[in-house]
């Protein structure tokens, strides 16, 4: 009884992880620009992963299979970040512009005032505080 | 670096037990126990322990003491990553597609390394939040919507990650 149940749930899992996903993917093709598009990706590498993978847990029962499986969500869950990290960076370096407006904020976690709401492209105009700001803006005065 | 006097009194006990933590790792990965995959999955667990502190991991006093915490840190992390990938479905699957990117500079909370790439990566690995840049302790953060950049500030995400590494 309780192993039907379980294989149940584990294809209920693994189907929803499979549509979260193909959710990835259509948001890949229908967001506007690079930056919006790798927010798509993200819901691909996190929830889709705990769904598909704990699915594949349900399967797989209490063996030393799981020991890997759980290996395999963790080292994906600390590797991913740090790859779109490395792509992201890469294209803000490169001066791909975002169209997103720009906000700052202190480290108690409040706005730090009603002034600073500006377009990207005014605020690297006006601030060299940011590694990446001087490099579009480099990038904008070609 | 700076504190390199003081913690190396305290070196062997950190040494000692991410030892111990690879040697399980290992031994739980590899299931065949026989003396010879043994003694090369003891060899590679002291080369990583050797190139870990040629590249001075153990001057970082606190890359042990997150471990116990980090249980509960996951938790909050993975409720705040089911919440946002929900509502980024939401967006994706809308026929409007209700966009409104926001870039935000965030001061980070925690100072050392440690701390900003695990706030950086934590920001990153939720949807509807990437880190972009990040510089002399300020976060470039790039929001897919208003909601995304409020919820994540109201999660409090930074203070958490300062928590969890520097106290």
């Amino acid at each position: 009884m309780l192993e039907q149940v379980l294989y149940v749930l584990s294809w209920i899992m693994l189907t929803v992880g499979g549509f979260f996903v193909l959710v990835g993917g259509i948001g890949a093709l229908r967001l506007p620009n690079f930056y919006t598009r790798m927010h798509a990706a993200s819901v691909t590498d996190t929830i889709a992963t705990f769904l598909v993978l704990g699915g594949l847990l349900l399967q797989a029962g209490l063996t030393i299979a799981t020991v890997k499986l759980i290996a395999i969500l963790v080292f994906l869950l600390l590797t991913g970040p740090t790859a779109s990290y490395a792509l992201a960076n890469a294209a803000l370096l490169s001066g791909v512009k975002s169209n997103a407006t720009f906000r700052k904020v202190n480290g108690k976690g409040s706005k730090s005032g009603a002034g600073q709401e500006t377009s990207v492209n005014q605020e690297t105009d006006a601030s060299q505080e940011t590694s990446a700001s001087q490099e579009n803006n480099e990038e904008q005065s070609k | 670096m700076r504190e390199e006097q003081s913690a190396s009194q305290s070196k062997t006990p950190i040494i000692l037990s991410w030892l111990v933590i690879l040697a399980v790792v290992w031994l739980l990965w590899s299931g065949i126990y026989k003396p010879l995959v043994i003694g090369l999955g003891a060899l590679s667990c002291l080369l990583t322990l050797y190139l870990s502190h040629r590249i001075g991991f153990f001057n970082e006093s606190t890359s042990i003491h997150v471990i116990p915490r980090i249980m509960g840190y996951w938790w909050l992390l993975f409720v705040d990553i089911i919440k946002s990938s929900i509502d980024v479905t939401r967006i994706i699957l809308d026929p409007k597609l209700p966009i409104s990117p926001v870039e935000v500079e965030l001061e980070s909370a925690p100072k050392g390394p440690i701390g900003q790439a695990i706030l950086g990566n934590s920001i990153t690995l939720s949807p509807g939040t990437v880190t972009i840049d990040v510089y002399k302790g300020r976060m470039r953060i790039h929001c897919l919507t208003e909601e995304s950049a409020n919820d994540m500030i109201a999660g409090k995400v930074n203070e958490r990650t300062a928590e969890l590494t520097e106290k």
